[in-house]
């Protein structure tokens, strides 16, 4: 991230491809602006009378007529008429742009009447006459009994051809465990996962589990499709079993603690997490499960303590900043944050101080401080920023280090609209010349600019930068009594 | 600068006849319940539905109200009630809570069950499990091709994707195969078919099987479209996951196109209101721009405003007769340009304010240093940083992929400290999302034998290959390795070009990329038109982990015109994005070729990483 603009440049440059900015000074940008001008003066003339070609829209935007404008009709109405006519009074002020008319109405007549298209087309009803299995005239009119086979003798290949089609068809006559393994295979064989599963959904019915579960361990394609099949219809105890009997722990494990998403009580949602902590995770999984068993126990208790606090009243950071939403089920970072911002100064004792935070979850020093930083940031409480930065060495010197880069400092104090002395503060801080002198000059920290200036004796650059300041300003005072400076020896 | 087909370019065939059929079809499937009815939609096929028929048309077929599938208690006093959903088992349950409540009440009514594109058998078996099979009449409305521009056809499948590559079911496999059967007896033989990729080829396996069982019907039937080429979207994952910049790319990043048409904001419209807009060639200014590159739409932009302003400004001079021609004549359309024009300025400056907001600039540049394979240090530092920040979890995500494709996947070091920090900044709970992406091959770990010299891998390849036959073959993605680097360097897809490239001319595919990349899969795919077959490309077959997987077939036809034979229908099984469509329309103008895209969805990066994301947002 250390990269500066004239880094920036330089790839551009150097690469082939055409530098894009999407810098507000662009061209481009201003190009773009002017044309909104133009096409904005327009609109007086053309607002007038706007509606002649459009159609009506309700407030949400759909055209009025539409089915999805319809749904949301029939759902407001049956709610309270009061607010769907208020819908139905302001929907004429609304125009809609480019939505087609509604297309005319196509009689059910015509469908069997059909079209011809170009002559290499053929008519619609003689595809209906020909082939009663074609597959875009639906074959609804007749009642299913008549797919139904009583014969009972079709052969695997046929059987799963009918499945195919969607007939009803008996599986019955599959009944030693040949049969339905060939039936099985010739589904296989077809590609239609949808006739695999209908067969699945038979030998699940009809073959023991354990004897299932062998035959599919060396049929993947099956397995996959019975996996999947379990999990959609919610048999979560047979998907367990048949993990286990596969010896796929991993994915037993995750399949168990997927389960704890469901779980809306938070007590209830950690008493089941408590239950993952022993499963056959991976070494590294397993430190995740139960790092997030001991996130939510510690959010339960830092839950019930502010909002106590909260409601007391009498903790004045709480009155300031009153919360926005409850800290239970917040990734760790939030938590951290949310710490840094409402129990900063608690010792390391206490389960919702930063520090305990830290060692607890083994939080990186960067991530700290970066988090730390935008909280102390937010408040404004700038000693507790600087206190983020400063080390003692073992000479008792005081020094200024950031782990993130103080480039990275600056602008997250910018973001949170530190004022200019503390800004200035550190983007003297940070190291690259030319990067300080880009954040100096974006976040108006004129000092830094002109004493860069003067230390890299960049003349040129002091007085383009004059241009820059206000007329009688300190600053201005300041560039020329320097560039008037006869100690100064100036590069250019 | 727009796009403009070579005078020689083959008409495209007019699909707006699959609307029609699916029209009729739904018609004749509520005349099946004759009499007043109320219909339940499922949210996901609203807008479809909207696309193809109108509340009129219901109307007419008695549908009385009409209400979406949802959770919440239904009012509906109807004797008659039709469900039009998507095969799901939640739906089921849904329809078997209000039939058992029903029952319970001592009420009887009629209940109708519409699946589209088809039901499935899981479902069948819940509604009997339920006890209301047969208390439910069930129905297919086999609406599986929606067109959503004059070239464009799209099964609205999102579910395709995670479906197939992350569960390996194979259940839409049957819908692709009908659709395409729809579409040969509509338009014709295919002469030419190619295709790559695991579910490319059974696709193309059912559909044949189809065509064989219905025999005769296309038979003396001049092919209008000469080529077909079907493509597994894990054949690329790179293309997706990578930051659009051409104009319909970038719109639909930046505020999702939705069953072709986008929702823009008051922050675009500049007033208070939202306006839903259909994006598509019939406007006129989009299409203009919608496969530019976003750095010339400015330009563009406003010289149409200025051309436009002249035109207003012709008026001041006329007396009343060429003022009542004008009026009559010429306004119109050009208050009309005038709204589209003040769209697309308003949609630009907003990308603009979102894209300097996130410094889309640095996003961009370790995108292309990813594609490139230099400084992958820097590139993950950046991503660490990214994931520290809490910026967006699927932007996150979607880099690591992005990563972990184009090196073959993560160092263990990384791939450990990348997933603990992502797991501290948005939640435990994305274990399983990880879990997930491993299993579709999105995000994976560089196995220790990945170090191994090439010799020894392929030696070790082999080995395992043998002692482990049909299983590995079946479960292949945990093995895949990407080999992105040697297949960009063997296809080229990184350009090297001598100074700038410049996007205003574009001189190949990557221009889509700013001229950093062309799209994989769309070079595979005009390496193969060229070819007219595999051949040649076996080293990047062997790459691709597709040497078993790659096909071609068709129909063989001496009498197919030559018109046909530059038209092509390309197949994206698990989704296709807009860069990709501007790569090949960009490709058709080069070579004269007519592109036809068929996607079981439109998709880009941040569809792909939510389609794998445990944790809903």
């Amino acid at each position: 991230m250390n990269r500066t603009k004239v880094d920036e440049e330089e790839y551009w440059n150097s690469s082939k491809f055409k530098a894009f900015t999407f810098d507000d000074e662009d061209d481009e940008l201003s190009q773009l602006k002017e044309s909104k001008r133009a096409v904005n003066s327009l609109r007086d003339f053309v607002d007038d009378d706007d509606d002649d070609d459009l159609e009506r829209v309700s407030w949400t935007g759909e055209p009025v007529g539409s089915i999805s404008w319809s749904i949301k009709e029939t759902a407001g109405s049956s709610g309270s008429n009061h607010e769907g006519r208020e819908q139905l009074k302001s929907r004429n002020s609304f125009s809609y742009a480019q939505l087609p008319k509604p297309p005319s109405s196509y009689s059910l007549s015509s469908f069997f009447r059909g079209r011809t298209r170009l002559g290499s087309f053929q008519s619609l009803s003689d595809a209906l006459t020909d082939t009663p299995a074609k597959s875009y005239a639906p074959e609804l009119g007749r009642p299913k009994g008549e797919f139904r086979d009583y014969s009972n003798d079709w052969s695997p290949s046929d059987t799963v051809r009918r499945l195919r089609k969607g007939k009803v068809c008996s599986l019955e006559r599959f009944r030693s465990l040949q049969d339905k393994l060939l039936l099985l295979e010739e589904a296989v064989s077809m590609h239609d996962g949808n006739v695999i599963t209908a067969v699945l959904i038979f030998l699940k019915r009809t073959l023991s589990k354990e004897v299932l579960f062998r035959e599919l361990e060396v049929r993947q394609v099956a397995l996959r499709h019975l996996i999947h099949f379990l999990k959609e219809i919610g048999d979560q105890k047979l998907l367990l079993d048949l993990f286990r009997f596969l010896d796929r722990t991993e994915e037993l494990a995750l399949s168990h603690y997927r389960e704890h998403l469901s779980i809306q009580d938070p007590e209830k949602r950690k008493e089941f997490l408590k239950t993952c902590i022993g499963l056959p995770f991976s070494v590294e999984d397993a430190a995740h499960i139960q790092d997030h068993y001991t996130l939510l126990e510690r959010q339960i208790i830092i839950e019930a303590n502010d909002r106590h606090l909260e409601s007391a009243g009498q903790t004045e950071i709480f009155r300031k900043h009153p919360r926005k939403a409850s800290i239970l089920n917040m990734p760790l970072v939030t938590t951290l944050f949310y710490s840094c911002f409402y129990h900063y100064t608690e010792p390391e004792g206490t389960f919702s101080s930063p520090v305990n935070l830290k060692k607890t979850f083994k939080i990186p020093d960067k991530q700290y401080v970066l988090t730390a930083l935008a909280a102390r940031a937010k408040l404004r409480a700038w000693h507790d920023v600087d206190a983020l930065f400063t080390t003692k060495n073992w000479l008792g010197y005081t020094k200024k280090r950031a782990p993130i880069g103080f480039h990275r400092v600056v602008e997250i104090l910018h973001k949170n609209n530190a004022p200019v002395q503390i800004l200035q503060e550190y983007v003297n801080l940070v190291e690259d010349v030319d990067t300080k002198l880009n954040l100096a000059t974006k976040f108006k920290c004129h000092d830094v600019v002109i004493d860069t200036c003067r230390d890299l004796k960049d003349r040129q650059q002091l007085l383009a930068y004059r241009s820059k300041v206000d007329k009688g300003s300190a600053e201005e005072e300041k560039i020329d009594a320097i560039l008037s400076s006869m100690q100064i020896r100036w590069k250019n | 600068m727009a796009f403009h087909h070579r005078p020689d370019a083959p008409e495209l065939p007019d699909f707006s006849m699959l609307k029609r059929l699916a029209r009729d079809q739904l018609i004749y499937l509520l005349e099946q319940l004759p009499g007043k009815k109320d219909l339940f939609i499922e949210a996901d096929l609203m807008s479809p539905l909207d696309r193809i028929a109108s509340v009129s048309i219901l109307k007419q077929h008695e549908v009385d109200k009409l209400y979406k599938v949802e959770n919440k208690p239904v009012l509906s006093s109807s004797e008659q009630l039709c469900f039009l959903v998507r095969p799901r088992i939640k739906n089921m349950r849904y329809i078997a809570n209000l039939v058992n409540a029903d029952k319970l009440a001592g009420r009887t009514r009629k209940y109708k069950v519409i699946f589209s594109p088809q039901k499935f058998y899981a479902c069948e078996m819940v509604l009997e499990e339920e006890g209301i099979y047969g208390d439910v009449s069930c129905d297919e409305w086999a609406f599986s091709l929606l067109p959503l521009d004059v070239d464009l056809l799209s099964m609205e499948l999102p579910e395709f994707f995670r479906d197939y590559f992350l569960e390996g079911d194979q259940r839409w496999i049957n819908t692709v195969a009908q659709a395409l059967h729809l579409l040969s007896t509509l338009y014709g033989p295919f002469p030419n078919c190619y295709g790559i990729g695991r579910c490319a080829k059974m696709s193309h396996e059912l559909w044949r099987n189809l065509e064989e069982e219905e025999d005769g019907e296309t038979k003396g039937r001049k092919p209008e479209i000469g080529h077909i080429f079907l493509l597994d979207r894990d054949v690329d994952f790179v293309t997706a996951l990578c930051s659009q910049v051409v104009y319909e790319g970038l719109v639909d990043d930046t505020f999702r196109i939705k069953c072709g048409s986008v929702d823009f904001g008051p922050e675009v419209t500049s007033s208070d209101r939202s306006l839903k807009v259909l994006l598509n060639a019939d406007d006129k200014v989009f299409h203009e721009i919608r496969n530019e590159h976003f750095s010339n739409v400015f330009g563009f932009l406003s010289q149409k405003a200025r051309n436009l302003q002249a035109q207003y400004d012709r008026r001041r001079g006329m007396d009343i007769k060429q003022m009542k021609n004008f009026v009559s004549q010429e306004l119109k359309g050009l208050k009309q340009e005038h709204r589209l024009l003040s769209l697309h300025i308003g949609a630009c400056e907003s990308i603009m304010k979102k894209k300097t907001k996130q410094d889309f600039q640095e996003l961009i540049k370790t995108e292309h240093a990813l594609l490139e394979g230099f400084s992958t240090r820097d590139s993950t530092s950046y991503i660490e940083e990214h994931i520290d920040r809490q910026v967006s979890p699927i932007e996150s995500l979607r880099l690591m992929c992005l990563l972990s494709i184009t090196e073959n996947g993560l160092i263990p070091k990384d791939y450990r400290s990348l997933k603990t920090q992502y797991l501290q900044s948005y939640g435990p709970e994305h274990l399983l999302t990880f879990s997930n992406l491993r299993r579709a091959g999105l995000l994976t770990e560089q196995a220790p034998g990945d170090t191994l010299t090439a010799v020894e891998s392929k030696v070790s390849k082999l080995v395992t290959d043998k002692a482990a036959g049909k299983i590995t073959d079946a479960f292949s993605s945990l093995a895949k390795r990407s080999n992105f680097r040697a297949i960009s360097k063997k296809l080229n897809l990184i350009p090297r070009v001598d100074g700038e490239y410049d996007l205003k001319v574009p001189r190949d595919m990557a221009y889509v990329f700013s001229g950093a990349y062309v799209p994989l899969s769309c070079r595979v795919i005009e390496q193969v038109l060229e070819r007219r077959s595999w051949q040649g490309l076996e080293e990047v077959l062997r790459l691709l982990n597709c040497s078993e997987l790659a096909f071609t077939g068709g129909t063989k036809d001496d009498k197919a015109p030559s018109e046909s034979l530059r038209l092509i229908l390309v197949v994206f099984l698990g989704g296709c994005t807009f860069s990709e469509i501007s790569a090949l329309r960009f490709l058709g103008r080069e070579k004269g070729y007519r592109f036809i895209f068929l996607t079981t969805a439109i998709t880009n990066s941040a569809r792909l990483m939510e389609a794998m994301s445990e944790v809903k947002a």
